[in-house]
């Protein structure tokens, strides 16, 4: 909403109050202001200029000699490119040495070889957005509708001298999409007294009901309507004062009826329309729900399909206008237009929204019908705009509008106590203090022992529950006066869940492992997930995506991880490791209904370099074994019981992948992306994990106990195996630690060969094993022992024998 | 015989001197000093010798020795030093060269400021909760006073997946869900971090999937100044002990009254700047004492409990603390981005 300074002082005296100090004022009491500009800023030396000449430019076909007076002793002579310069206007002129927004100055020129001293200005050029220019002057220069002293400051004329303050207005305060709530509340902040206008008409004898009926069908819908009838009008273009109001506030001027309903709108904040009644096609009005596929054509030229959730206003067949809406294009009002229909209504705020909502309108009145208007100023706004109408564009108004009148104009009752105010507010306030805000807020108080009653002007619809005077009167007595006290509750011991800090110790470690943290978006498309699942598997979707991109949610995290590889190998990032905790969400339905389920997953990829030490030569490519190596770290962190076993899965390397088991279940894999997977994302070898958190995450943790470090010495012993190459080294180490027995203290395999010196379907695989007992000093018998029954497994179970 | 050791000493001396290395060195003393030496020879005439005369000789014998052994010891501690100094100087090596690099990555941007927001909470007595990301009509609107067709509800443009499940639009649900589970009985003490999604088109301030941090505490005799009280400590603890706040009314369907918080701008300390488009304050949150129908639609009697609501945006508090100025670099993972925050 756009407040102009000049307008508002029409209605509070803002003498002493500057648009900056008032913009503060409105902000921190709850009108938030975001921009104060100055209209005038950056004009100067501008003045009312008459045409007195206008000539073609003898070598140019666009250009014009135009002589022109400018109040000085000597007219000056002003070279103009706009079409509809023409003898007589009064136009505005910048002079020589004077500026215009944008940084523009204005210098004495040669255009074509003729001299040119000034220049004729358009409305854009001073500054306005070419949306709120009159249509007349959209592509040209600017000419007054009425004469103008020529010489005189044409940024006063204009309306210029002005300050314009935008307000961003909440929802509940539709009271402030008028001058007149703006005016209510900066005189409720400045403790000042709001001039309402007061429309003087002149009734003409004649009877306005003998002219027209009003019918309303939709009486839940349509409370209150009234018609007032206008004869005998003359359109024309408003006044000077009238345009630069409207085009302050951001409203194109049309002509002087339909700005004069524009002008109401924005002083009262209710919303009228003027019908050309000679066009209207009846005598009757009549208000009704639109029929299913009805259709009308709006005054924007639009063709509309209506439903019966819609209002219409008829002619008794035909609909004329879409009620709060918009006027219909056959009865607008037109320069030939003589008699009018002037309507003042009430329609019901979850009608017009509904209309707003499936025509995908939202024009000046929508948004205020939307909100509900004051239902106490409905008719005094239409007598406020047939009176303008009467002084404007001459006309009788006929007695007495013709109404339906079945509104609801009483005011809301509220009681509360002082108490209650004191205790929500945390505040000391006194009833004088109390009354004394809402006198300023203009809401009709009384006070007994300690309770007050108020009736809350309707003009403040987002006023029904006590809360809501708390907040008036906090926001009066100033957000900034209220104490600062901590809350006096019991103490609570704050803290995260085991889960919540087993997440971070996750993030802590591959942190230190050298990932970095990657976050992607929840929405995915199914295409980039067909690479895991079938494109077919039951997905949440979004019912009405803004793009194919963003249409369902992702069920695994490693499509976006693979985007952030593309995306940094795009930019020559090659060594690349990244992790994502975040929510997958699971379906069986093939058409959603209820939540699915949502399940934490961990996910990492990684590719390029794992280690580099490039001066010294080193280098080592990532691969299985340094993924699996940080899982089972991590893993080991979590205190999980895990294991891994060779595994085949869609999008995966056939060859190179496991399932991660924790205590037995499939928790998630690892492995080498498919290499055709990973051409679909332009990528060369990537790795990655899964790993569902659900199941490791949120297990109370024991309470650590320490071992006694051992005070006998270990014996080790290392073994060389030749086995099949199809004897994996877990099925080895397995066999190692069954027969181990106590004595076994740990099994590390610190070799693998194959080629030379061991047959071709064979390998050689090399334990170290370490024997401990925490009694006594183990002898070399007692190790023989245990030692012997570990190879006599290991030839059973799997054929392995000692490499000589 | 006196002379003759002298003549030997002197003789050795030179010898000792023209030594270039520890082996003519080592040569020198088995010719002087060995049991086959010279002085030796010497040493066996001395039984000829009067009684007068032999401790004289052998005090000569043994002087000389002496001295021979510590000539050739300083020598040989000179080569040693030399042999020292020599290797040293090879292995001398250029400090300046890159060490071997230690990988280490990074924390998230948004990670960061959650942890850090958590943290602070978590001091004041919060608990951390958390909810579903698909959340139902009732838990994202309808409980938190913004029934179907409420002209509020257009403030969020929301993902809906069926008529009564949606992508959430606020982690404020997360309020009425936690109020259930305490069964109309308060303290209720938490924030909530989480994921939240609007209809947006992505651009640099705007964001289809971005995170906030809800928070609430009800009890009974809350009152608003407590909860200026708890911002107050939240500033100055995440933003600094010089931050002054300021509270601005406003609007939100699920309290009343409604607070902006605002915050001095860190750039301009307050005299305006363009950071805080020229105002000296920079907006920070929202929140507000619990509306009733809120309360009510939790478990909780108004009558007898109130309570005060925020909600952050993450991004925002991660663009103002690390002067980031375009919220698609948290979801790009570009790691020129991600790589800054590794000491963070």
């Amino acid at each position: 909403m756009l407040i102009s300074y000049e307008w508002l002082k029409e209605y509070i005296d803002l003498s002493d109050v500057s648009p900056e100090e008032l913009a503060d004022k409105l902000t921190l009491h709850g009108v938030e202001v975001d921009a104060v500009t100055h209209l005038d800023a950056e004009i100067s030396n501008l003045v009312v200029g008459e045409v007195i000449s206008c000539e073609p430019h003898p070598d140019a076909d666009k250009l014009k000699i135009c002589e022109v007076n400018i109040g000085e002793e000597e007219n000056v002579q002003i070279v103009c490119g706009a079409a509809n310069v023409a003898q007589g206007q009064f136009v505005p002129v910048a002079k020589v040495g004077g500026r215009l927004p944008g940084g523009v100055k204005i210098k004495r020129a040669k255009l074509r070889g003729q001299v040119s001293e000034g220049m004729i200005c358009s409305l854009q050029e001073l500054g306005f957005e070419g949306k709120v220019v009159p249509k007349k002057y959209s592509e040209g220069i600017y000419a007054f509708p009425e004469e103008v002293i020529p010489g005189m400051d044409a940024v006063e004329v204009l309306g210029l001298r002005d300050t314009v303050l935008e307000l961003d207005l909440t929802p509940n305060r539709s009271d402030c999409l008028s001058l007149l709530g703006v005016a209510y509340e900066a005189g409720a902040i400045l403790d000042r007294e709001v001039h309402v206008p007061e429309p003087k008409i002149v009734p003409a004898k004649e009877a306005a009901e003998d002219y027209v009926k009003v019918t309303v069908e939709a009486k839940d819908a349509n409370p209150y309507y009234g018609a007032t009838m206008i004869r005998d009008i003359h359109i024309s273009e408003s006044p000077l004062w009238l345009q630069t109001a409207l085009m302050a506030a951001g409203v194109r001027p049309l002509n002087n009826v339909v700005d004069i309903t524009n002008y109401v709108l924005l002083e009262y904040g209710q919303p009228l329309h003027a019908f050309d009644f000679d066009r209207f096609g009846s005598n009757e009005v009549v208000v009704r729900r639109a029929r299913e596929e009805e259709s009308m054509t709006t005054l924007d030229g639009e063709e509309r399909t209506l439903s019966s959730s819609h209002l219409v206003i008829t002619n008794g067949q035909a609909p004329t206008a879409l009620a709060g809406v918009m006027g219909g294009a056959t009865s607008e009002v037109e320069d030939d237009s003589v008699n009018i229909l002037l309507e003042a209504a009430y329609f019901d705020p979850a009608v017009v929204r509904q209309a707003q909502r499936d025509l995908g309108i939202r024009s000046d009145s929508s948004i205020r019908f939307e909100k509900g208007v004051d239902p106490n100023r409905v008719v005094k706004a239409g007598e406020r705009a047939a009176s303008l109408i009467q002084q404007l564009a001459g006309g009788s108004v006929l007695s007495q509008p013709v109404e339906y009148d079945e509104l609801n104009r009483e005011e809301k009752e509220l009681d509360i106590t002082l108490d209650r105010i004191n205790h929500s507010l945390g505040t000391s306030l006194s009833e004088e203090d109390t009354m004394n805000i809402l006198e300023r807020l203009k809401f009709d108080a009384t006070v007994k022992n300690g309770t007050f009653s108020i009736n809350v002007p309707t003009r403040r619809q987002d006023i029904s529950i006590e809360p809501d005077i708390v907040e008036e009167v906090a926001r009066l007595f100033g957000y900034d006066n209220i104490p600062v006290t901590l809350p006096n509750t019991p103490s609570t011991k704050g803290g995260l869940t085991a889960a919540q800090k087993q997440k971070r110790s996750v993030r802590r470690y591959l942190e230190s492992c050298g990932l970095h943290e990657a976050v992607s978006y929840s929405l995915t498309t199914p295409q980039k997930e067909a690479a895991f699942e079938a494109l077919s598997a039951p997905r949440v979707h979004v019912a009405l995506p803004m793009s194919e991109e963003r249409s369902s949610l992702r069920t695994t995290l490693l499509p976006h991880l693979l985007d952030a590889l593309s995306h940094n190998r795009n930019r020559n990032l090659y060594n690349v490791s990244l992790y994502e905790i975040g929510s997958v969400f699971h379906t069986d339905a093939d058409i959603v209904t209820e939540q699915p389920e949502e399940k934490t997953y961990l996910a990492g990829a990684f590719t390029g370099l794992w280690e580099e030490h490039a001066w010294q030569g080193e280098k080592k490519q990532v691969d299985f074994f340094v993924v699996k190596g940080i899982l089972e770290g991590l893993l080991a962190e979590l205190k999980a019981d895990v294991a891994f076993e060779k595994a085949e899965q869609q999008g995966m390397h056939p060859g190179r992948t496991a399932n991660v088991l924790v205590n037995g279940e499939v928790a998630g894999i690892i492995g080498q992306l498919h290499p055709v997977t990973a051409k679909e994302w332009s990528l060369p070898e990537v790795y990655v994990f899964e790993l569902n958190l659900a199941g490791l995450l949120g297990k109370q943790e024991d309470v650590m106990r320490y071992q006694a470090i051992p005070r006998y010495p270990a014996i080790e012993r290392d073994i060389a195996l030749v086995v099949d190459k199809s004897v994996s080294a877990g099925t080895l180490e397995r066999v190692i630690r069954e027969n181990g027995g106590n004595l076994l203290a740990d099994v590390r395999l610190f070799d693998l060969y194959e080629g030379e010196h061991v047959a071709s379907d064979k390998k050689s695989v090399a334990f170290s094993l370490r024997y401990l007992d925490r009694e006594k000093t183990l002898t070399d018998e007692d190790v023989a022992a245990v030692h012997e029954q570990v190879l006599e497994g290991l030839r059973e179970e799997t054929g392995a024998v000692l490499r000589a | 015989m006196i002379e003759r050791l002298q003549e030997l000493h002197d003789e050795a001396m030179i010898k000792v001197a023209e030594a270039e290395d520890l082996n003519s060195l080592q040569q020198v003393r088995i010719a002087y000093l060995g049991k086959k030496g010279p002085i030796t020879e010497v040493m066996k005439g001395m039984g000829k010798l009067s009684n007068e005369e032999r401790p004289l000789v052998g005090a000569k014998a043994n002087e000389v020795r002496q001295s021979l052994q510590r000539m050739i010891e300083e020598k040989e501690k000179a080569f040693e030093e030399a042999k020292v100094l020599k290797q040293l100087e090879e292995e001398s090596i250029d400090v300046t060269l890159p060490g071997r690099p230690v990988t280490k990555g990074s924390r998230h941007p948004l990670t960061s400021v959650v942890e850090t927001i958590e943290d602070v909470f978590i001091g004041m007595g919060f608990q951390v909760a958390e909810g579903p990301e698909v959340e139902t009509d009732y838990y994202n609107f309808e409980s938190l006073n913004l029934p179907k067709h409420h002209p509020a509800r257009d403030m969020q443009d929301t993902f809906f997946v069926s008529s009564d499940l949606l992508m959430r639009t606020q982690t404020s649900p997360v309020q009425t869900r936690t109020m259930e589970k305490h069964q109309g009985k308060g303290p209720v003490k938490i924030i909530c971090p989480g994921k939240v999604y609007r209809r947006d088109e992505d651009d640099a301030t705007h964001s289809h999937q971005f995170m906030q941090i809800e928070g609430l505490l009800v009890d009974e005799g809350i009152r608003m100044s407590d909860l200026k009280g708890i911002f107050e400590a939240f500033v100055k603890s995440y933003f600094g002990e010089d931050r002054e706040i300021r509270l601005r009314p406003s609007y939100f369907p699920f309290t009343e009254p409604s607070a902006e918080l605002d915050i001095s701008c860190a750039i301009c300390g307050g005299s305006g700047c363009r950071t805080c488009k020229g105002t000296g304050w920079i907006e920070v949150l929202g929140s507000g004492m619990v509306h009733p129908n809120v309360l009510r639609m939790g478990g909780f009697d108004p009558e007898k409990y109130s309570g005060f609501a925020f909600g952050m945006g993450v991004e925002r508090f991660a663009m103002l603390k690390y002067g980031i100025d375009d919220i698609r670099h948290f979801y790009t993972n570009d790691t020129r981005f991600l790589d800054q925050f590794k000491h963070e």
